[in-house]
C-alpha cells in the first residue's frame, strides 16, 4: 500500500522552512516532492532599490552561512563591469577569509550529518572545532557571521595578524586529520549508515547539472577554483578531491579531504602575502553595461547577473546558488532509499534553502 | 479570581524556571541567527547548562525562538505553531529581523515585524546576535516565564 508523509515547513529534521513529501512503499520511497520557497525575501527585487554600495549589505544577508561568497561575487561582479581588479593583498585577504568561511560551512555540515546520525558526540566534536575557525574569521573581520569584508574594489580590512590565522588554521588541520577523517571514514556506524545509501551516478549528475561536492562525489572532477581560476588561485597549489561512488559517505570524504585542502591553502596564502594597498575605492555610479561572475562557493558554484542602465542602482541582479540546480538531484538519490535514510540523504547536499528563495 | 498558589503550583513554577524547552522557528531569515543559535547548544555556549532542552514539537515547548523577518509563505505556519505550543510560553525574538524586517523591511514579501502576529516577549538584536547575547535573552525569558505561571489546579484561572 503506498502512502504520502509530508514533512515540514517546521520539523525537528529540518534546519530551515521547507516542505517535503515522500510518496512510500511499505517503508520505502517511491517519489519525493520537494517544495520552497518560505524564506523567499524577494532580494533581487530589493536590490533594483538600492545603490551599489547598499547592496553589499543586502546580497550578505542573502545566506548566513556563505555571506562572504555573496559579497564577494556581487563585488566581482561590479568590478567586472567598472573593468578594474583589486590590489593583490586585498585578493590574498579575499581568497583566505573564503576557504575559511569554507573551512566554517563544512565543518558545520559534518556536525549537522554527524546530528542527523544520532551520533552526538561527533556534533559536539565538530562544533567545538568550528569556534576555532568562528574565533580566526572574528580575529580578522570583527564578525562571526556576516564578516563585511569585501568592498568594490578591495576588502574592508586589513589582515593584520597573520600569525595567529596560521596557528589557528594548522590547529584545525590536524584536528580535521586526526580526528574526524579517522571517524568519518573508519567508524562502523558512520559506514553502516551513509556507504552505498542516495547513491547519484555520475551519468545522472552530469545530466541534472549537479556542482560542487555533490558533483565531485560522483566523479565529476569540476571545481571552478581549478577550472578557471579566479583572484589568486592559480598561484596557490591545490588538489581537488573527487569520488567515485556517488554516495552519502563519497559525500562526507569529498568534503573532509577538501577541509584539508582549504587549510593548506590558506597555509600558502599567507606566506605568500604581499604587502601593499588593499582598501576598495567608492564608485556611486555604474556604467551602462552587463557583467557576470562565478565562484566555487562550499556548495558548488554561485553565479552573478549584474545589468546596469548607468545610474547609481543596477537595474536587474540575477543570482543562481549551488543548492538550486543540487537540490533536485535529491529526488534522484531518495527513490527507493528506505524512509529513515531520507533526512540524511536530503543533507548530504547540503542544501541551503535561504540561498536558494532568496 | 486570583488564588494563592498552593504548594503543587509553586513546585511547577520551580520545575519550569529549571528545564524550558526550547522551540526554533525561522521565519525567512538568512541562517545567520539559525547557526549562531545552533552554537549556542554546543560546547563553548552550553545552554543546557541551564536546563535547556531543544524540542522537536511547538506542543512540548516553553520558549518559541523566532528568526526571520516573517516572510508570507511562513506567516501561515508561524500562526499555527505559536496556537500549539501551550501556555504559558514566552516568545524570544533572535535578530534584528523579527524586530523591524532589517535590510528587508521594505519588500513586499516580507510581512512582518513580528509582533504584528505574535506577542513578543524578548528581543535579541544584532545581525546575528552573539551567542552570548541569546543566551542572556533566554534568560530574561526564564525569569518571565516564571512569572507568567500558571494555571492553579483548584480555581482555573491565572496568578
Amino acid at each position: 500500500m503506498s502512502y504520502t508523509i509530508p514533512i515540514g515547513p517546521y520539523h525537528p529534521a529540518l534546519e530551515e522552512p521547507y516542505k517535503l513529501e515522500l510518496e512510500c512503499e511499505g517503508e520505502r520511497v517511491r517519489a519525493a516532492h520537494l517544495q520552497i520557497g518560505f524564506n523567499f525575501r524577494a532580494i533581487e527585487l530589493l536590490a533594483q532599490s538600492r545603490n551599489v554600495i547598499q547592496n553589499i549589505a543586502l546580497f550578505e544577508r542573502v545566506c548566513g552561512i556563505c555571506s562572504n561568497v555573496h559579497t564577494l561575487t556581487y563585488c566581482l561582479a561590479v568590478e567586472n563591469l567598472l573593468g578594474i581588479e583589486p590590489p593583490l593583498r586585498a585578493q590574498y585577504i579575499r581568497v583566505i577569509v573564503a576557504e575559511l568561511e569554507r573551512l566554517h560551512s563544512h565543518i558545520l555540515w559534518a556536525g549537522a550529518a554527524a546530528h542527523i546520525l544520532g551520533f552526538q558526540t561527533l556534533f559536539m566534536t565538530c562544533f567545538r572545532l568550528r569556534e576555532i575557525v568562528m574565533d580566526l574569521l572574528e580575529s580578522i573581520s570583527g564578525n562571526r557571521v556576516n564578516y563585511a569584508m569585501n568592498a568594490v574594489g578591495g576588502v574592508n580590512r586589513d589582515l593584520t595578524d597573520p600569525r595567529t590565522v596560521q596557528e589557528g588554521v594548522h590547529q584545525i588541520r590536524r584536528a580535521v586529520e586526526e580526528q574526524l577523517i579517522p571517524v568519518f571514514t573508519t567508524d562502523p556506524t558512520v559506514r553502516a549508515r551513509c556507504a552505498g545509501v542516495g547513491v547519484l551516478t555520475k551519468e545522472e549528475a552530469l545530466a541534472w547539472g549537479a556542482v560542487g561536492p555533490t558533483a565531485r562525489a560522483s566523479g565529476v572532477a569540476q571545481d571552478l577554483r581549478q577550472a578557471q581560476p579566479y583572484l589568486i588561485y592559480d598561484r596557490l597549489d591545490f588538489s581537488v578531491p573527487v569520488q567515485e561512488s556517488g554516495d552519502v559517505l563519497a559525500r562526507i570524504i569529498v568534503r573532509a579531504l577538501e577541509m584539508v585542502e582549504s587549510c593548506l591553502m590558506i597555509e600558502q596564502a599567507l606566506d605568500q602575502l604581499p604587502s601593499g594597498e588593499w582598501r576598495g575605492q567608492l564608485f556611486v555610479e555604474l556604467p551602462p553595461g552587463e557583467a557576470v561572475a562565478r565562484i566555487e562557493a562550499p556548495r558548488g558554484e554561485v553565479f552573478y547577473y549584474l545589468a546596469s542602465d548607468g545610474g547609481e542602482k543596477p537595474v536587474r541582479v540575477k543570482v543562481r546558488t549551488p543548492s538550486f540546480v543540487n537540490m533536485p538531484t535529491v529526488r534522484l538519490m531518495l527513490k527507493d532509499a528506505t524512509l529513515a535514510d531520507a533526512p540524511l540523504i536530503q543533507a548530504s547536499i547540503d542544501p541551503c534553502y535561504s540561498c536558494t528563495d532568496r | 479570581m486570583d488564588v494563592k498558589p498552593s504548594l503543587f503550583d509553586r513546585l511547577v513554577r520551580y520545575a519550569r524556571g529549571r528545564s524550558p524547552w526550547l522551540f526554533h522557528l525561522n521565519c525567512g531569515g538568512c541562517n545567520g541567527c539559525d547557526i549562531e543559535f545552533l552554537a549556542c547548544l554546543t560546547p563553548r555556549y552550553d545552554v543546557e547548562q541551564l536546563g535547556i532542552r531543544l524540542e522537536g514539537s511547538p506542543r512540548h515547548a516553553d520558549i518559541l525562538c523566532i528568526s526571520g523577518p516573517v516572510t508570507r509563505n511562513t506567516q501561515a505556519a508561524l500562526q499555527t505553531i505559536y496556537a500549539q505550543t501551550p501556555a504559558p510560553k514566552v516568545v524570544v525574538a533572535i535578530g534584528s529581523c523579527p524586530a523591524s524586517g532589517n535590510v528587508f523591511a521594505d519588500s513586499p514579501s516580507v510581512v512582518g515585524p513580528l509582533e504584528n502576529f505574535v506577542p513578543v516577549d524578548v528581543y535579541v538584536p544584532g545581525c546575528p546576535p552573539r551567542p552570548d547575547a541569546i543566551l542572556e535573552g533566554i534568560v530574561h525569558a526564564i525569569e518571565i516565564l516564571k512569572a507568567k505561571v500558571v494555571r492553579s489546579a483548584e480555581g482555573g484561572t491565572y496568578v
